[in-house]
Order: structure tokens, then C-alpha cells, then sequence
């Protein structure tokens, strides 16, 4: 989301502007653009480069007074590291199990579902579930962390049941990252689908159901080909926020035990500033960058084969 | 048209300064200023230095009227606290005048030309005479031998244990340990007899960082055949690799986890072991032996965390025994912590008074009596005061003779995370002794290069 807003400020009023007016005037209307590209070249552009410069060299926290070029050393190390392929096998994990299948699967059902309901139910649905969405991630991260600790609420409940305790922190860590990361982040793709199915036609459904079909057919042969495009966007975006989720991974369990919940992002920290590595680390957010890029290509080119 | 495109470009450059505006403003510490930076620890109640750096500031400003020390702790974990005043010391605005800095990461960041060379300051010192000689090693660089900083502490490690916990169990006390089996054995039967405590304490795992490695795994290695020697052998300048010393370490660690001999794996491999340990698990009696630093009384005066009054009758102290007993029959490890300025310091001057202020010898009697710490003054080490403070005193001060010292290289500080990753998969049993022996092999080559790494002993 932050990219897009660089190009958005480029091609504002000067390309507008333009028409049949003399030049002085279209550089007049541009020119209180200035200040704002000036903080995004500083602010935005200036880190990004920086950011670039560091992956190829051997720029450390610690340890070194100099830094050099070392061109693709870090590119080549990480691809060799058994860690490294380790925590893009588990992003991997984490990506497809809590965001594409687990907050947008739940996130559609809870939207068809309120939909449906009468107003106090939706309201206090609504509500319990954009409370999550709310909190801050670090505080997201140690409520989890409260909840699947040993001898944390979910133990308590599920003794008072008389159900065996579980420990997933510790002998599932990645499935207790990614029930965290679905409680937290199904909010998002609740709202969108609320709202994508408000636009829904409802003469399209009923004609559905004059001609017999059920509730699943509507649902598969109406509903979602009518929203089809919100499911895209809503897939790119949680897709891209998912990867990059760092806290609530880093408070609940450290990336451990050992590496068994280590993703790209906690990966990246730690080598960075417990190893000191910084050229690596930064080498590893460019892969991070590569990885969120081809997963926005994957739905963009399954957003035209739709239009086609 | 030309007026309004002045304008247009007054207003612009004017918006665009404003908005910059926040990079150009001097941060405070001028002349008469500085800001000290230490270390608090994550547990809340362990305010000794805090308490002890803020005495000293008002009877500094006192006795220098004008001048201002402003105390900044870093709350973090060890490994947090390292990297957080690497990231202020980058920078000249954020960099602190004065640096609690750990002598083994002291190496590191010399290299880094994070700190000043402060021989100009000690050379007209009196009291620089009264530091031990091996601290004063600590504190200097090994390539250019100068000095980077004013030794604090230093400590010894070894075991203390709970002696109603032992005789409970049928062990006679004292109790001193002769070899590994001896540790795990004695463990073995107070699991047995014992239901509801837990048997020993190993510090492993990468959340504790240096606490995993020094208070545990190099009580082992350096306590193996090759001694000195195991970890990095400093005549060839190799680090050692595949090395069957280090084997039998993570092997230990592997055993203690496995019979489930040690803390539960989770709280184990947790940020907060070393705190639920001595301020819990110890004081509460249900934990019966504890390989551990000579400090942990501080947890337990009255001025620590968890005051335990009856500790002092409760606790004894062992020498850590070597593997097999071979000599000298026992280990220690030593580090210590040091005061240095910053390379890029405002106020190094200030900063000099002030460290001369805090290490003189009263002050640091007091301060290693507060903290329960080894002197690194002699004539401190000498003075009754300090060795009659707390009656663990003497004999961790004895430990000294067996002491060993980590490498301090700028690398030490990568190898040592790379021990705690593989302390931390044979714990949780994610990989066997093998394999972890091997990923620390490959780890360590990464990380130092592998012509600078040597075969150790089968």
C-alpha cells in the first residue's frame, strides 16, 4: 500500500494540468506537490535505496569498522543456509494457512453469516471480532501469548472440561502463530466481504432462487463470481500484511522453539541485530520483498484470466 | 505572474523546511551534561544499580555544582541490551556519554571504533594502579593495546544448591561433585525421591544468549581434555570445530533435557529463566541444584528482588567439577562488566570525572557488596568489608585460580549465538547431538570463515 501512494503523488495535477497551457503555469500548479515529494524522496525512496545498498555489502553492528561491496555473498549465503529456507517454508505456511485459507475463508463465512443475522446479533459480532483487528500487534501478540501459554486461559478452559491440555506453543508453534494471526486479522476480510456483498444484486439471487438453487449453489454460482474482484484485492492485501507480520510472532514465541516458528521477518531480525549482520538481514528483506511481489503477480495475472 | 509563482515557491520552500525541520535540532548533552546509559534487567524488582547509579549522581552534582548526569536505563533482554546501545552509539546524537559495556562484547564493538581509547584519562589516574591485571586485559584491545574502558565487576561461576533439599533427598552434604556423571546422577535421585522439584538448573537455549552460553555450555567445554583450548585456541588464532568436546557438552545438555532433569523445556528456552530461577524456583525451594554465577545472592539480600533471609542457612556452594575430574578437578568462567566512553561522546571529559567518581575505592566497595560481585579492585578484593559481606564471598572469590575467560574477538559474540542455537535444538530434541555439532561447525564457518577454523580432538 505504501508504494502505491508514490506513484499516485507523480502523476497528480502537472499531467492535468497540461492542455493547451503554457509551461510556467502547469510547473505553478506542480510545484506544492514539492514538498511532499521531497519527504517521500527523503523519507521513503532514501531508505529503500540505503536499504538495497546494504543487502550487497558486509555491513555489521558490531565487529568491523569498514563495510564492503561483497555483491551477491549475502544472496548466495541465504540460498545455502538450511535456516534461511527453513523460514521461507514456514512464511510460506503462514501465509497460506492464516491468511489465504484461514482469515479469508473466515472471514467470507462471518460476513455471509451477519449478513443473514438480525441487527443485534451483526452488531455484536461486528464488534467482538473488529476488537481484535484493533488492539495493537503487540498487544495482540501477548494476549495470544496469554492464551496458548502452558498455563494460560485456553488450559484452564479446556481443563475445566475435562479435555487434555495442550501445549502448541511449544510442540505446534506454528499452528499457534497462525490460529493467533486468523483471530486477529479476519476482521479485515470480514469488513471487506460485508461490504462486497451489500453490492451484491439482490434480483440476481432471487431469480437463483425462483430457479431452484440452494444455498450453496447461490453462494458458488452467484455471489462469489459477482464479488469476485473484492476477493482478489482482499487476497493481495492480507497476503502482503501476513507477510510481514513480525511482532505477534516475536512476542508469542521468538521465532522458537529452536527455529520451528522462525519467518522470513523474525529470520531477518534476528540475523540483523542478534547476530549483528546487517548486510545479511537486509539481503533477506529484499528476498521478503521478492516474495510478497510474486504473490501480488499470481493474483493480478488470476484477476485478468477472470476478466478474460 | 512572476509574483505568484515567487509566492508559490516561498510558500513551498517554506513547507518543505518546516516539515524537514524536526532533523536539525541538537539533542542536549552539552559541556556541562551527560547521559550514562546501563543495563536494567527485565525484571522490574532488580533495581540495585538504579538505585546504587542514582546515589551517585546526587552526591556527584553535589560535590560539582553545574554539572548534570542524567542516568538512562535500557530495559531489554541481554542480547536486546547489546544491540540497542550498538544503535545508539552509531549515531552522534544518540550515542551516550557513558557505556555499560559487558568485556565480552567490549572486542566487538572496539573493532566497530564504537569506543575512545581512554589511556590519556588512566595514565594520570592513581587508583588505575589497584585494578587486577587480568581486568585490566579485559578492558584492552589486543590489536591496538590500548584501553577501552574501567573494569566494574568481574564474577566466577559454579554450583549452589539447597542443602535440605539434598539431605531430603539422601545426598550427604556438603556435597561436591567430582565429574558430569556425579551432576546427573545426584539429579537423577532427587527426581526420584523429590516429586514437585526440580532437580537442577541448565541455562540453555538462544533466548537466554549469553547466559545460556557461559553459565552453561562453557562450564562444560572448558572443563573437557582440550581446556582452554576447546572453544578457540588462541596460539594458532583457530576456532575449533568438530571437536568431541563439544559433543559430549551438547550431549549433557541433551540428557538433562531429555530425562527431564532441568526446568520444564518452555520456561527453559523462555527470555525470563534466569529471573524465575533466582527470585522463584530457588527461594520457593523447588529447585535443588543450580549451575549458576557468583552473584545470585543479590537476589536474595534485603535490598534484592526477592529478599530470602533464610537463604545464607538454606544455599551452599560446589566448584563445577571437570568432565572427568581430570586436573585441575574443577572450572570456572569469568567475565565482567566495564564503564566506556563512547567514540562519539560530547562529553568524554564529564564523562572521565564521573567514572572516576563511581570506581573509587569506597564506591566500589559498595557497589560490589550491593551486587554481590567479584572486585576488581585488589585493594577492594583485600578489605574485610567486602569479603565478610555475604559468606558466599570467599569461596567464589577462590574460584578465581580455576577461571577461564571467553575469546574476546569481535567474533565471540556470533559464535556464542551460534552455541546457544545448538544448545537450543538439542533441547527441545529438534536435532540430534550430531547434527546440532554440525550445524555449529557450518555456523561457525559462516561466521568467522573457515581458514580460521581448526579440527579439535576426536
Amino acid at each position: 500500500m505504501k508504494s502505491a501512494a508514490a506513484p499516485a503523488g507523480h502523476a497528480g495535477a502537472p499531467a492535468r494540468g497540461s492542455g493547451g497551457h503554457p509551461a510556467g503555469s502547469s510547473l505553478l500548479r506542480g510545484l506544492p506537490l514539492l514538498p511532499s515529494l521531497v519527504l517521500l524522496a527523503v523519507f521513503l525512496a532514501g531508505p529503500i535505496v540505503y536499504c538495497v545498498y546494504d543487502a550487497f555489502t558486509d555491513a555489521q553492528l558490531t565487529g568491523a569498522a569498514q563495510t564492503h561491496f561483497v555483491g551477491l555473498a549475502n544472496f548466495t549465503r541465504a540460498f545455502g543456509d538450511p535456516d534461511f529456507l527453513n523460514a521461507l517454508w514456514l512464511t510460506m505456511v503462514f501465509v497460506v494457512g492464516s491468511a489465504v485459507v484461514g482469515q479469508n475463508t473466515l472471514g467470507l463465512a462471518l460476513a455471509v453469516l451477519t449478513e443473514k443475522a438480525t441487527r443485534p446479533v451483526r452488531s455484536l459480532t461486528n464488534g467482538v471480532v473488529i476488537a481484535a483487528w484493533v488492539l495493537p500487534e503487540i498487544v495482540a501478540g501477548y494476549l495470544m501469548y496469554a492464551f496458548f501459554y502452558q498455563q494460560g486461559a485456553l488450559n484452564d478452559v479446556l481443563g475445566a472440561l475435562g479435555l487434555p491440555r495442550q501445549n502448541w506453543l511449544y510442540t505446534l508453534p506454528i499452528l499457534a502463530v497462525c490460529l493467533a494471526n486468523v483471530w486477529r486479522g479476519t476482521a479485515f476480510s470480514m469488513m471487506v466481504y460485508s461490504a462486497a456483498l451489500g453490492e451484491v444484486p439482490r434480483e440476481l439471487v432471487e431469480a437463483a432462487e425462483m430457479d431452484g438453487a440452494g444455498v450453496w449453489h447461490r453462494l458458488w454460482h452467484v455471489t462469489l463470481p459477482v464479488i469476485r474482484r473484492s476477493i482478489m484485492t482482499n487476497l493481495m492485501l492480507i497476503t502482503l500484511q501476513t507477510l510481514s507480520v513480525f511482532g505477534l510472532i516475536y512476542a508469542m514465541t521468538r521465532g522458537g522453539p529452536g527455529n520451528k516458528s522462525q519467518t522470513l521477518p523474525v529470520f531477518m531480525y534476528q540475523q540483523a541485530f542478534q547476530n549483528s549482520l546487517i548486510g545479511y538481514g537486509t539481503a533477506i528483506a529484499l528476498v521478503l520483498l521478492v516474495v510478497g511481489a510474486l504473490f501480488s503477480v499470481v493474483y493480478l495475472k488470476l484477476l485478468k484470466v477472470e476478466e478474460d | 505572474m512572476r509574483k505568484k509563482l515567487l509566492a508559490a515557491f516561498a510558500i513551498t520552500v517554506a513547507a518543505t523546511l518546516s516539515a524537514a525541520g524536526c532533523g536539525g535540532s541538537a539533542s542536549g548533552s552539552g559541556g556541562n551534561s551527560i547521559k550514562v546509559v546501563y543495563w536494567q534487567h527485565l525484571d522490574q524488582n532488580d533495581n540495585k544499580q538504579q538505585k546504587f547509579l542514582a546515589s551517585m549522581k546526587t552526591s556527584f552534582e553535589k560535590a560539582h555544582p553545574g554539572k548534570k548526569i542524567e542516568v538512562v536505563p535500557v530495559t531489554a533482554s541481554e542480547n536486546d541490551y547489546y544491540t540497542k546501545i550498538q544503535l545508539m552509539m552509531r549515531s552522534p546524537s544518540t550515542a551516550p556519554d557513558l557505556v555499560y559495556e559487558d568485556t565480552a562484547l567490549i572486542n566487538s564493538d572496539i573493532a566497530s571504533g564504537y569506543l575512545k581509547p581512554i589511556d590519556s584519562y588512566v595514565k594520570s589516574w592513581a587508583d588505575w594502579g589497584s585494578f587486577a591485571k587480568a581486568a585490566k586485559g579485559a578492558v584492552s584491545s589486543p590489536t591496538d593495546g590500548k584501553t577501552y574502558g574501567v573494569p566494574d565487576d568481574t564474577d566466577t561461576r559454579g554450583i549452589w544448591y539447597n542443602q535440605n533439599l539434598l539431605k531430603k533427598a539422601g545426598i550427604a552434604t556438603p556435597w561436591q561433585p567430582k565429574t558430569w556423571q556425579d551432576i546427573l546422577d545426584t539429579a537423577r535421585t532427587i527426581k526420584k525421591k523429590l516429586p514437585g522439584v526440580t532437580p537442577m538448573n541448565f541455562y540453555t537455549g538462544q533466548a537466554g544468549g549469553e547466559q545460556s552460553t557461559m553459565q552453561g555450555f562453557e562450564m562444560l567445554l572448558y572443563g573437557t581434555d582440550a581446556a582452554d583450548n576447546s572453544l578457540y585456541d588462541a596460539k594458532n588464532k583457530k576456532w575449533i570445530v568438530g571437536s568431541q568436546g563439544f559433543k559430549d557438552a551438547l550431549t549433557f545438555v541433551h540428557t538433562v533435557y531429555s530425562e527431564n532433569l532441568g526446568l520444564s523445556k518452555p520456561t527453559a528456552l523462555g527470555p525470563n529463566a534466569g529471573a524465575e530461577v533466582g527470585t522463584k524456583l530457588l527461594p520457593d525451594n523447588k529447585l535443588a541444584i543450580d549451575i549458576d554465577g557468583s552473584w545470585m545472592a543479590n537476589n536474595w539480600l534485603k535490598t534484592g528482588p526477592r529478599p530470602w533471609p533464610d537463604w545464607a542457612k538454606t544455599m551452599a556452594s560446589a566448584a563445577m567439577p571437570t568432565q572427568a575430574g581430570q586436573a585441575p578437578g574443577r572450572v570456572s568462567m569469568s567475565g565482567g562488566w566495564a564503564w566506556s566512553i563512547p567514540a562519539k561522546a560530547k562529553n568524554p571529559d564529564l564523562a572521565w570525572q564521573f567514572t572516576k567518581a563511581i570506581k573509587n575505592k569506597d564506591n566500589s566497595t559498595k557497589w560490589n557488596i550491593i551486587e554481590s560481585t567479584t572486585a576488581v579492585r585488589t585493594d577492594v578484593a583485600a578489605d574485610p568489608k567486602y569479603l565478610d559481606a555475604t559468606p558466599t564471598n570467599k569461596f567464589f572469590t577462590g574460584l578465581v585460580a580455576y577461571t577461564h575467560f571467553r575469546p574476546a574477538l569481535p567474533k565471540y559474540p556470533q559464535v556464542s549465538n551460534a552455541i546457544t542455537k545448538a544448545m537450543e535444538s538439542v533441547t527441545t530434541g529438534q536435532s540430534s547431538v550430531d547434527q546440532a555439532a554440525k550445524t555449529y561447525d557450518q555456523d561457525l564457518a559462516t561466521a568467522v570463515g573457515s581458514d580460521s577454523t581448526a579440527k579439535g580432538a576426536r
